[in-house]
């Protein structure tokens, strides 16, 4: 029951075949059995699951056929949560109980979720493999030793140990789709707009973006039916209507031209890896896709100017945690210097202090134009080169990771090699385009992700081509053998 | 050696709209601290900004009320700096591309002449919360109510030459932001506040001095006392040899000083960058053309007006036009009058109005007589039924009984005597009853004949025609 896709758990809370009562509680009995391993979980709502579980099964029993009624879901910590800790994995919000819901969270409680508890993440989303939450690492469920992936590696980890079925992500630079990656989930990070940000947690504002993280792309499918829609209370947010994103999840993919950007197939990706994405293109030209070899001339500065732009708006972001109105406030301060001060000395970690000092940097008179401009005048090139692209091609597909999951520690202490991680995932956000990453096969038992990337708002068209993959291929329905019970 | 101050204001005005620049947040002024803070003026984690369109209008309301170029696209940025009382760690304000570019202003001096101080820009920002350093010992207290609030920032050129310049120009900018009705103008609360940059130079030099910011210049009248002080310091730097320095002062009004509070490498990088959380602001044609419909007629037009129209000297018209209340009001009274007799309403208006409602602290709004009433008071003087004097009397019985002034005539019988032979035969006695002053008049004291007027509008209650009274003792006195 608890590696079943959500679809299915859809099918048997419909058939009532288990109440969501039940089901939430055999969610909250593995959380309970074996999360002190994969520590994936930062709060667990139990008390409140199980009210929303039965307020879910009284609205079934009165004939509400909402598609995710009752449905179990872990949320990132960084939606917040009315009432509930929000705490960003950071010392700062470790005493934060945020006082409103955020639209994803309204949205998802409106349509009868029941909430499991809060994941574990990078502090801030700030990092590529939850090495850096002040709750502690995060395990990888295939491999204890090795990193889920960054920064949404909670909700990676729980859902690939069974420790709920579906997740929600935030993806800055490639946070859902990484840790998807190396968890063996599908991940979406939807166009930059087409979900709220109003109660995000913000790290760079103008690339968080909010997405499902589950087993299979029509999982995705449901939720992002749930969770997409423009909000009044998010400038960003853009008017557009929303598909119904399980309509098409079959269509078929004949004549769908697969661009293959040659810059993504370099020798910065572990030659296996790339025999497997490969692999995963053949399936779909079998499906009837057309391949194409095409070029994103200036995907290699993706990584620099993303570093420059997500560490600009994190600096500023980061600002309103002053100790002066909630969160860590550091004892006896001398003046008021010292309280801000030792208030984020204390209250930040390592990686989350290294961003704020780079981006304070970058925004700085005289290096505004050097960094800031530069950076964003990079971006409109990416942007461009993804626009041409798409005038050759439907979608492009690629790895989603230069390598398999990274033992803990091995990057830890060196930001450059970390924020390599990301190297094929930053430039969808610097574009604000869509992209997904699904399970393409295993290398040394452990999963590796296949990315997609479509022109804005064609969601529908990734899932599509998911979906018609995961009819073709097992990979995502194989799971870590140790939380099998 | 003669030296030319320069000065250039940059005024904050906060505009009157009824929720926050970024949030449904009151923006009622006097509330208990922190109750009208919402959970995004407060900068809870999480929350976003969104523009409130009504700050927009008021923004372009002003743009085009001082002709100035309209960004069809603005910028947001943010301005990066801590404070207990800046919630967000940065203020929302615009920095590269303000929403309203270069206009002016046109200014007059107590002499009349009259001057056009150039604006550089205007923008749009969030105002910040209170600090309260005096409510709790050893601890300062955090009011947000006001964080959030929008303010126009209005930058103008280096066009002022002396204090009186810019106190003028304020009280020009200050008398537009009311008539427009996008702010209250109320200086003691805080919604307009100035700074100033002053500098000198020698006279006819080319290039400016080194300015000074002042802060904290909360009315008219300091406003020319930290100018004049900060003149005379600046003057006694450079001619006792030294420089001054770039820096931003604090006016102390109690001292009637400046000091320092930080120079220019103190000063904080603002690490200005586009807000990205807010769209591009897009001013569109048929917004610009709505607001372009709400404007009201201008005071300097306003002026002009009644100087053509009613003849109204310049002191008249531009003390009438003040504020659209008055202006209102005083051409509700010359309504229904011949234009000829505007000049008898301003002088009312002016006079003995503004007097009674000074009185009471009340506005010309809020007036015990109305326009209409005072129209048609006017009416009585002007077709003689009763005398200027009389008026007086009448208009003080509508004030406090807020009775018509035909009903206070009628009832009081203040009606004007104008009939010859009653005033005749009070003449005859009054002539009969003062033979030595008619002796002492006959014998060259002129003087005396307002003596005789005097007594025959006392015998008659005031009620005589005064010119009747006058023609008839010439008659009967043979002068």
């Amino acid at each position: 029951m608890h590696f079943n896709s959500v679809s299915t758990l859809k099918t048997a809370l419909e058939q009532k075949r288990i109440s969501s009562l039940e089901l939430t509680q055999l969610f909250l009995n593995r959380i309970q059995k074996y999360d002190r391993q994969v520590n994936s979980y930062i709060t667990v709502t139990a008390e409140k699951a199980i009210s929303s579980a039965k307020l879910a099964d009284a609205r079934r029993a009165k004939g509400d056929t909402a598609p995710l009624l009752g449905m179990p879901i872990a949320q990132k910590d960084i939606f917040c949560t009315d009432g509930v800790r929000t705490s960003c994995a950071s010392r700062m919000l470790d005493n934060f109980i945020a006082p409103y819901d955020a639209t994803l969270v309204q949205k998802t409680q409106a349509a009868g979720m029941v909430m499991l508890g809060k994941t574990n993440m990078d502090e801030f989303a700030m990092g590529s493999s939850n090495e850096t939450s002040f709750y502690g690492a995060v395990q990888n469920p295939f491999d204890i030793e090795r990193v889920p992936g960054g920064s949404s590696g909670g909700s990676a980890a729980a859902v690939a140990a069974g420790l709920a079925p579906i997740a929600t992500g935030t993806d800055t630079g490639g946070s859902i789709r990484q840790p998807a990656a190396l968890c063996n989930l599908t991940g979406l990070k939807p166009t930059y707009g087409r979900i709220s940000r109003f109660g995000m947690i913000a790290f760079a504002s103008s690339l968080d973006q909010g997405g499902p993280m589950g087993r299979t792309a029509e999982d995705c499918a449901l939720l992002m039916n749930v969770i997409s829609g423009f909000d009044e209370r998010d400038s960003t947010s853009v008017n557009e209507a929303v598909p119904d994103f399980t309509a098409h999840l079959n269509a078929p993919l004949k004549g769908l031209k697969i661009g293959l950007p040659k810059e993504f197939f370099t020798d910065a990706l572990n030659p296996e890896m790339a025999k497997l994405i490969h692999d995963a293109a053949k399936v779909l030209e079998k499906e009837g896709a057309i391949l194409k070899e095409i070029s994103l001339a200036k995907s290699a500065l993706s990584v620099p100017a993303y570093y420059i732009l997500a560490s600009a708006e994190c600096s500023s972001n980061l600002s309103r945690f002053d100790g002066v109105r909630y969160g860590h406030r550091a004892e006896n301060p001398k003046d008021l210097l010292e309280l801000y001060c030792a208030s984020r000395a204390e209250g930040f970690g390592k990686e989350v202090k290294r961003r704020i000092m780079m981006g304070t940097y970058a925004l700085s008179t005289g290096y505004y134009d050097a960094y800031y401009v530069k950076a964003q005048q990079i971006r409109r090139l990416i942007f461009n080169d993804f626009n041409n692209a798409f005038s050759e091609v439907d979608v492009i597909l690629g790895p989603t990771t230069p390598e398999i999951a990274f033992k803990k520690g091995e990057k830890a202490a060196d930001p450059i090699t970390m924020y390599l991680s990301d190297i094929y995932t930053i430039a969808a956000n610097l574009a604000g385009i869509p992209a997904l990453s699904m399970p393409g096969g295993f290398l040394q038992n452990l999963p590796i992700g296949v990315q997609l990337m479509a022109p804005i708002f064609q969601e529908a068209k990734l899932l599509n081509i998911a979906h018609r993959y995961q009819q073709n291929t097992d990979w995502h329905t194989r799971t870590p053998k140790h939380f099998a019970e | 050696m003669t030296w030319e101050t320069v000065i250039g204001l940059e005024v904050h005005v906060q505009l009157q709209t009824q929720s926050k620049a970024f949030s449904g947040a009151s923006t009622q002024f006097g509330a208990a601290p922190n109750t009208q803070a919402s959970i995004i003026d407060l900068g809870m984690p999480g929350v976003l900004p969104v523009l409130n369109k009504e700050a927009v209008k008021m923004a372009l309301c002003f743009g085009l009320a001082v002709g100035a170029k309209i960004n069809k696209r603005s910028i947001f940025a943010r301005k990066n700096y801590f404070y207990p009382d800046l919630p967000k760690g940065y203020q929302i304000s615009q920095f590269e591309i303000p929403v309203v570019g270069e206009g002016s202003l046109k200014i007059f001096l107590d002499d009349q002449t009259e001057k056009t101080i150039r604006i550089e820009r205007a923008h749009l920002e969030e105002d910040a919360g209170k600090s309260l350093h005096d409510v709790y010992q050893g601890l300062s207290g955090i009011d947000l109510n006001r964080a959030g609030t929008p303010l126009l920032e209005i930058v103008s050129k280096p066009d002022m030459r002396s204090a009186k310049e810019a106190v003028a120009y304020l009280k020009t900018l200050h008398q537009l932001v009311r008539y427009l009705e996008i702010c209250d103008g109320n200086l003691q609360e805080g919604s307009f506040r100035c700074d100033a940059n002053v500098s000198v130079r020698k006279m006819g030099a080319e290039k400016l001095g080194t300015r000074a910011e002042i802060k904290n210049i909360n009315s008219f009248r300091y406003v020319e006392k930290a100018i004049l002080h900060e003149v005379e310091r600046q003057i006694d730097i450079l001619e006792s040899g030294g420089t001054v320095k770039q820096e931003t002062r604090l006016y102390d009004p109690d001292k009637n000083e400046t000091r320092a509070m930080r120079s220019k490498e103190e000063a904080n990088d603002y690490r200005y960058f586009p807000d990205p959380d807010l769209l591009p602001l897009v001013i569109d044609d048929a917004l610009l053309d709505a607001v372009q419909k709400t404007l009201p007629e201008l005071p300097e037009a306003k002026r002009q007006r009644f100087v053509e129209t009613f003849g109204l000297s310049p002191y008249d018209a531009s003390v009438i036009s003040s504020t659209r209340d008055l202006s209102n009001y005083f051409e509700t009274v010359v309504e229904k009058l011949d234009k000829a007799q505007a000049k008898l309403a301003a002088n009312w208006v002016m006079g003995d109005l503004s007097a009674a409602l000074n009185k009471e602290n009340l506005e010309f709004a809020h007036s015990k007589v109305s326009a209409l009433a005072l129209s048609e008071l006017l009416t009585r003087i002007i077709d003689n039924t009763i005398s200027g004097k009389i008026a007086k009397t009448v208009f003080e019985i509508m004030w406090s009984e807020g009775l018509a002034p035909d009903t206070i005539i009628e009832q009081k019988g203040l009606k004007q005597v104008s009939d010859t032979g009653l005033i005749e035969k009070v003449i005859d006695e009054v002539i009969a009853n003062n033979p030595e002053q008619v002796a002492a008049l006959k014998g060259g004291k002129d003087k005396l004949f307002g003596f005789f007027v005097g007594e025959v509008m006392k015998q008659t209650k005031g009620k005589a025609n005064p010119g009747q009274v006058n023609a008839l003792l010439k008659q009967k006195l043979g002068v």
